[in-house]
């Protein structure tokens, strides 16, 4: 129950890293539904068309990052499956969070040479697999034990996310029609993306009235479970501007964990996005006021209020009102998950890489209907476990360097 | 040579039982325990090797005092058949740690954030299990 002291960063060697890589190549493959499908498959596939849209081939891979939610040795099996020969391996699992807190070891990687071309990918067929989300979730009591939490047949992660609305709720008097807003605002993006799996009108009232969960959540309050895959490159930006993509630099990225049970969160309402956030804008001397699109990980409703708080886009208890006022939705002040998010486009059990695609996606000016325009600056942000790890990136066109 | 010791492993025969595993064998006979660090004298749950706080492997035993209250509080929903809905919550004990719990003895949508609450050890499948009611004038 103490608190957490916010640890600062704001080291030169960070900042020299600002702006020193760049992704050039994003895909998605199989999101929704993928009948027959395998987790490698997808991930193959996805990381088959970001090679390409890098132009790239996979011999030119030499460093990967990625991981799995049931195979704890996975990047061995995806470079095999890729047939490549990586001098940098990161399988670095901290849950969905992952593959936006792969991004600083492996700017770190590329700046000393020790790799050239970085795949990070991930893919799962969680919603049609026989081994899939719940009986995963089964294995998982044995290989990832709580047993400080199991007994009371905590269902997770929902009863982790809805304790801390419920704490929300409680301390700032946020209500159920401001956490619905989040779905809604979700969904009008969705039905702005083609690729995004539920795209039906959504009211505030079909959310209050959708089966209860765990309360105050009903399913509508919670992240699909879909499959799908997502990959992408990233290169050292001396090199990034050869490709056929205009590039994304990375200018600042920072994760933090400070915890891994639920029963562990210092503070429901404050979550480690407070630090890599701070961490994040310090790298890119950035503020985030500076951002024209946000893409945060949506797995519940409250986490999009928790992180518009913690990332200091409003202050702390002001984000249920900012939301229901509009703002989030299309046609608002402050674009977020314009992909419709895990709420209504895509979540096949760890979403952050799909978070960080449809930034970049923004950035390039790639969004279709969606498009933010004239979208320089996006923040991506990653969460991980029930609230447990958070890592947060910001991006920028070559206008941003 | 500067520096320290080597700080040398114990032998098989000199290790005490894990701090989870003395907690449990503890709870399984009727006894709710923490443990309290005798460096900084923080409270510490769940049990640990080494204290969270300031990192001292010198960390005793002690009976709270089982007063706690309600920190979040969430109804898992289930289908009657299946037992029905259920409580989940987090307790903020007297004495300065939180940890799971569920609170017994009252609808589970009656629960709220702030209800003051009593530790009690219960034998669930064959193991001991703390688990809370509401405290008497609560």
């Amino acid at each position: 129950m103490s608190m957490v002291q916010i640890r600062t960063n704001s080291s030169t060697g960070l900042q020299a890293l600002r702006g020193k890589a760049a992704i050039t190549g994003v895909a998605t493959y199989g999101c929704g539904e993928a009948p027959g499908m395998d987790d490698m498959t997808l991930l193959v596939r996805a990381a088959h068309a970001a090679v390409a849209d890098a132009g790239l081939t996979m011999q030119d891979i030499d460093g990967l990052c990625t991981a799995s939610v049931n195979a704890t040795m996975w990047p061995m099996p995806v470079i095999e499956h890729l047939g490549i020969n990586p001098t940098y391996v990161n399988g670095t699992m901290i849950g969905g969070s992952s593959f936006i807190a792969h991004l600083l070891p492996s700017i770190m990687a590329l700046a000393a040479g020790q790799c050239n071309a970085v795949l990070v990918c991930y893919g799962s067929a969680q919603r049609s697999a026989v081994f899939g989300r719940k009986e995963s979730g089964a294995a998982r009591r044995f290989l990832d034990p709580q047993p400080f939490e199991h007994p009371y047949e905590p269902v997770m992660p929902v009863a982790a996310y809805a304790m801390a609305a419920a704490r929300h709720m409680q301390q700032y008097g946020t209500t159920r029609e401001q956490l619905a807003a989040v779905a809604v605002a979700a969904r009008q993006w969705a039905q702005k993306n083609p690729e995004a799996f539920m795209r039906d009108p959504l009211s505030i009232e079909d959310v209050l009235k959708a089966r209860m969960v765990a309360d105050p959540f009903t399913v509508r309050d919670c992240c699909l479970v879909t499959d799908g895959a997502g990959a992408f490159v990233l290169t050292r930006a001396d090199r990034a501007k050869s490709g056929p993509q205009a590039p994304v630099y990375v200018l600042g990225n920072a994760t933090a964990c400070w915890n891994r049970q639920i029963s562990s969160m210092p503070e429901l309402t404050v979550t480690a996005a407070a630090q890599s956030g701070a961490q994040a804008f310090a790298m890119a001397g950035l503020k985030p006021a500076d951002m024209d699109v946000l893409e945060l990980y949506d797995a519940f409703t409250i986490n999009t209020l928790l992180f518009l708080e913690d990332l200091g886009f409003v202050k702390k208890g002001e984000a249920g009102a900012f939301v229901a006022s509009g703002a989030i939705a299309p046609g608002g002040s402050l674009p977020v998950n314009t992909n419709g998010g895990g709420l209504s486009c895509v979540h096949p059990g760890m979403y952050g890489i799909f978070a960080l695609i449809e930034a970049v996606r923004q950035l390039r000016g790639q969004g279709g209907e969606r498009q933010v325009a004239g979208a320089q600056l996006a923040l991506a942000h990653g969460n991980g476990g029930t609230l447990s790890s958070q890592s947060t990136a910001i991006l920028g066109t070559a206008a941003t360097l | 040579m500067l520096g320290h010791p080597p700080i040398s492993q114990k032998k098989d025969s000199e290790m005490t039982p894990s701090m989870s595993s003395q907690y449990q064998a503890a709870l399984d006979a009727g006894r709710f325990q923490i443990q309290r660090c005798k460096g900084c004298s923080q409270a510490i749950f769940y049990p640990r090797e080494l204290c969270p706080h300031c990192g001292s492997d010198q960390l005793a035993w002690e009976e709270p005092s089982g007063n706690g209250t309600v920190y979040s509080t969430t109804v898992i929903r289930r289908k009657a058949e299946a037992g029905g809905d259920y409580n989940v919550a987090l307790i903020d004990l007297a004495e300065g740690v939180r940890m799971m719990g569920r609170v017994e003895g009252m609808a589970p949508a009656d629960v709220k954030i702030g209800l003051a609450v009593k530790a009690q050890v219960i034998q669930q499948g064959g193991k001991g299990l703390v688990v809370f009611k509401a405290a008497l004038g609560a």
